[in-house]
């Protein structure tokens, strides 16, 4: 049997209060690549760290090839030929692709030769990008590009990627999987980081799953199902979400011809949004965030007032000058994508975080906006607490002292528990656990079933297929037209989400439009 | 070598143990200190705090030096907690006093008693008037307000010397820069016969519950809160940052405003160019001391108070110099910030 490129065996980190990893043994082969699965708080980062030298373990062995190792920063971890792409990326915005990968080299190479590297390895793996450009104007998808390139001139042997995909168009996730089996065929071997079992499943030809830091399973993935990767991931299969069928009712949401320049410097313009949520009706954004997602979020929450007259209505009546606290009085109620420092104060107690969108625990409200009334503030937050099965120390518990996946969970129950009339959410599930994000769609449901309009902003086209009932794509400030989710594909909501505006999508939304403006003629 | 490792979790003990333990450290650099220079550390010690203690009239005499830094700190709790960085208190109390003092000079014999009210009030418009300039360059301009508010200090200390030597100079007063001593009936009455402390300690006092109630139980308070920890939650929930701004400036220009015109027409009881004392400056350590706390502001303040009047002390009966109190109150702040740092990380070596 050949050697394992890396071999961990009883690796063990602890952090105060929770054990990380917990006696972890993972084997990798040549040429192999390699799954970590495992839920948000599995230990896979940890785990990561620790073999790219920037966390040191507190037990365990590292072997490459063969050899006992301590790595001890991430230079010795280069110098074994260990690479790693992360999830978020370290480029400097504002200078070229060359630029930013010489960086990273040795400093006696000259900028011509870090030009044709690049374009080397570029060609090599079909990673096709220009080195003189300036990184800002990059998508992210050729951001990873760059990533990837420069992890790869390092000439390593094993290459980890976090979460590659979470930034990608399906279309660019296809081809990157066609540069990683390429890579692998050449010997190196990848561990690829993630929680998108499909992916694993079409991808990785070996899989080691970290349930609660401790590994949960070894296996083949390819002949595994998504219920047996979930039940080796999170101990059970995710539930499944109740559908009813419910006709829409009237219009209660109405965004009209918003048009928005950006606020910052490396913002989307927004471009002519149009959409309608009817009451009982779930309509989903897709798209790769940083295409408007944020900016348009801001607008129809109220936190970006800009918004010409008339462009927004909720229930017939125009919002577009009103703040979020009036919006909110009108019914609508907003989950954004950010949980720290946003949706919730990080280090205040959930009460207070309460009082953020929520009036009811309020006395006298001529005085100073209102007198806080601590016991019934927190009975409230209690009762959303236990509704909701978050998992806190009480009321007092800071925001801060919560698992992401409770946060979203408390967030999310104190918008729903206002009974909105209109509700809007934010990538709602990200880096939540799969328990927290079934329980939010199942609400996200149960509130559609009561007749409230629902409106999801997402990049995970699985949750909008699972919970919507339209779909639109919002592509560099642009927003498609809608389709029913009955009638969509991944594969043209992906085609949607990278170039809306290349001809042949332009001439297909067009007879889009036309196809559904005769449905309704002929509905009507 | 040494690092700073991040602690997941704040020790409560710790949070109300650090300033005691910043305390500590004082006193013994200031044991080291006096004996550097030759003197007995005991000896002073005693001037720096047993001295401002020891009986009644010196209890209150650290109730007059207490009162203006708490009630101004109370006001600067409010910007701080707002993350807006008012650094020109002293400025503020400045204008308060020359307020104070413009209406306190207009009384004749025929004012009535009541004339106090409208110098305490004059004083607060005064505070307010100059804190009002930084919030209008801030909120119009974005204009920084750290400098603003710094620099003007310099301004408003610039146009007491003026009123002092110019419109308002005593005629009968040798040529001195300064204006004629109050009349009787426009001073602040007194708490005790036999002390200067006077009513201000009550309104300090009120203040410490009316900013306990503002922060802790109206939405107001709690708004302007999560602006200044979560700028970004506060926009979500819809509570204006500019609003907050003029709040915060506008509570700490009153209430500068007030310490200076309690103190104009309190203990000094007219105005000079030496009205500007400090204070201002010394109560941005009394705030932080005192953890932003109403509660907890009040025993800094009582110990800032020590530390004016333990430099005194020292130079008259030491024959030190006066800076005592300065290096004091600079070795608090210090301490204190490497006590909290203390709580938030850990050190830990590294190879």
């Amino acid at each position: 049997m050949a050697t394992p490129r890396l071999e961990l065996s009883g690796i063990t980190k602890r952090y105060p209060g929770v054990l990380a990893n917990d006696a972890v043994d993972l084997t990798v082969m040549p040429g192999e690549i390699h799954a970590l699965l495992g839920e948000n708080g599995a230990g896979k980062s940890t785990l990561m760290k620790i073999i790219y030298g920037a966390v040191k373990a507190d037990s365990g062995q590292i072997r490459v090839n063969g050899e006992v190792v301590q790595i001890r920063n991430p230079q010795e971890a280069r110098a074994l030929g260990l690479a790693m792409v992360f999830q978020h990326f370290s480029l400097f915005d504002t200078v070229t692709v060359a630029e930013n990968v010489w960086l990273g080299l040795r400093a006696d190479l000259s900028l011509q030769q870090v030009v044709q590297s690049i374009e080397r390895v570029a060609s090599e793996y079909g990673l096709d990008i220009d080195p003189g450009r300036p990184v800002h104007s990059l998508s992210v998808g050729e951001m990873q590009r760059v990533e990837i390139i420069r992890a790869l001139l390092t000439q390593p042997t094993l290459l980890i990627l976090d979460e590659p995909t979470s930034v990608l168009t399906p279309k660019a996730v296809e081809k990157l999987f066609l540069v990683l089996r390429q890579l692998a065929s050449a010997g190196c071997s990848i561990v690829y980081i993630s929680h998108k079992l499909h992916e694993i499943r079409a991808l990785c030809t070996a899989c080691t799953v970290l349930r609660g830091g401790k590994v949960s399973g070894v296996c083949d993935p390819s002949v595994q199902s998504n219920a047996s990767l979930s039940r080796m991931m999170i101990g059970a299969e995710p539930p499944a979400l109740a559908h009813h069928h419910r006709a829409p009712g009237a219009v209660r949401l109405q965004v009209r011809d918003l048009s928005l320049t950006r606020a910052d410097q490396f913002g989307v313009d927004l471009a002519n949004i149009s959409l309608q949520v009817h009451s009982a009706e779930v309509v989903g954004i897709a798209g790769v965030s940083g295409n408007g997602q944020k900016e348009l979020m801001l607008a129809l929450s109220g936190e970006d007032m800009r918004s010409p007259a008339n462009s927004l209505c909720i229930n017939d009546c125009d919002v577009s000058s009103l703040g979020p606290r009036k919006r909110r009085a009108l019914g609508m109620h907003c989950v954004p994508e950010d949980r720290l420092g946003r949706g919730a104060v990080p280090s205040m107690s959930l009460a207070h975080n309460l009082l953020l969108t929520r009036e009811e625990a309020l006395a006298w409200p001529s005085l100073g906006g209102g007198w806080i009334r601590v016991g019934a503030l927190k009975a409230k937050t209690q009762a959303i607490i236990e509704r909701f099965g978050v998992k806190a120390n009480g009321p007092d518990a800071s925001a801060r002292s919560l698992s992401g996946g409770n946060l979203q969970k408390f967030i999310v129950g104190r918008e729903i528990d206002a009974q909105p009339s209109v509700f809007i959410l934010s990538q709602p599930t990200w880096g939540v656990d799969i328990g927290a994000a079934a329980l939010i769609r199942g609400e996200i449901l149960a509130l559609r079933d009561a007749g409230c309009a629902v409106l999801v902003i997402s990049e995970e086209l699985d949750e909008l297929f699972e919970v919507c009932d339209r779909l639109h794509v919002l592509a560099r400030g642009y927003l498609s037209p809608s389709v029913p989710v009955a009638q969509a594909s991944v594969q043209t909501i992906g085609e949607w989400m990278s170039g809306l505006w290349d001809a042949d999508v332009q001439s297909r939304l067009q007879t889009m439009a036309a196809a559904q403006s005769e449905a309704t003629h002929a509905q009507a | 070598m040494l690092k700073l490792e991040a602690r997941s979790q704040t020790s409560v003990f710790w949070t109300y143990a650090s300033p005691l333990l910043a305390l500590v450290l004082t006193v013994l650099v200031g044991v080291v200190l006096f004996a550097a220079l030759g003197k007995d550390p005991l000896r002073g010690l005693e001037m720096f705090f047993w001295l401002p203690i020891r009986n009644g009239y010196a209890l209150g005499e650290l109730l007059v030096k207490a009162t203006p830094l708490l009630i101004i700190a109370l006001g600067l709790a409010v910007c701080f907690r707002a993350n807006v960085w008012n650094i020109g208190a002293e400025g503020q109390y400045v204008l308060g006093a020359i307020f104070a003092g413009g209406v306190a000079l207009s009384a004749d014999g025929n004012s009535s008693a009541w004339i106090v009210l409208a110098v305490l009030l004059a004083g607060i418009l005064g505070g307010m008037v100059w804190a009002g300039v930084t919030a209008l360059l801030r909120d119009r301009f974005n204009a920084n307000e750290i400098l603003v508010s710094l620099m003007l200090v310099y301004v408003a200390i610039q146009l007491l010397g003026y009123m002092v030597a110019g419109p308002w100079k005593d005629p009968m007063g040798f040529n001195f820069p300064q204006s004629k001593n109050f009349d009787a009936i426009t001073r602040i009455p007194r708490l005790f016969t036999g002390s200067r402390a006077n009513i201000g300690v009550l309104m300090a006092l009120a203040g410490v519950g009316l900013l306990w109630v503002f922060l802790f139980r109206t939405r107001a308070g709690f708004a302007m809160q999560v602006g200044g920890v979560a700028p970004a939650a506060a926009r979500f929930a819809g509570f204006s940052s500019r609003k907050a701004l003029w709040t915060a400036l506008m509570i700490s220009g009153a209430s500068a405003g007030l310490a200076g015109a309690l103190e104009v027409a309190g203990p000094i009881g007219q105005l000079t160019p030496y009205v500007p004392s400090g204070y201002g400056f010394a109560a941005i350590i009394v705030a932080f001391v005192g953890r932003l706390h109403p509660v907890g502001m009040v025993f800094s303040s009582i110990l800032m108070s020590m530390f004016y009047i333990g430099g005194e002390m020292a130079q008259s009966r030491l024959g030190l110099t006066r800076a005592l109190t300065g290096v004091f109150q600079g070795m608090l702040l210090f301490s204190l910030l490497a006590c909290d740092t203390l709580l938030y990380y850990r050190l830990k070596w590294r190879a």
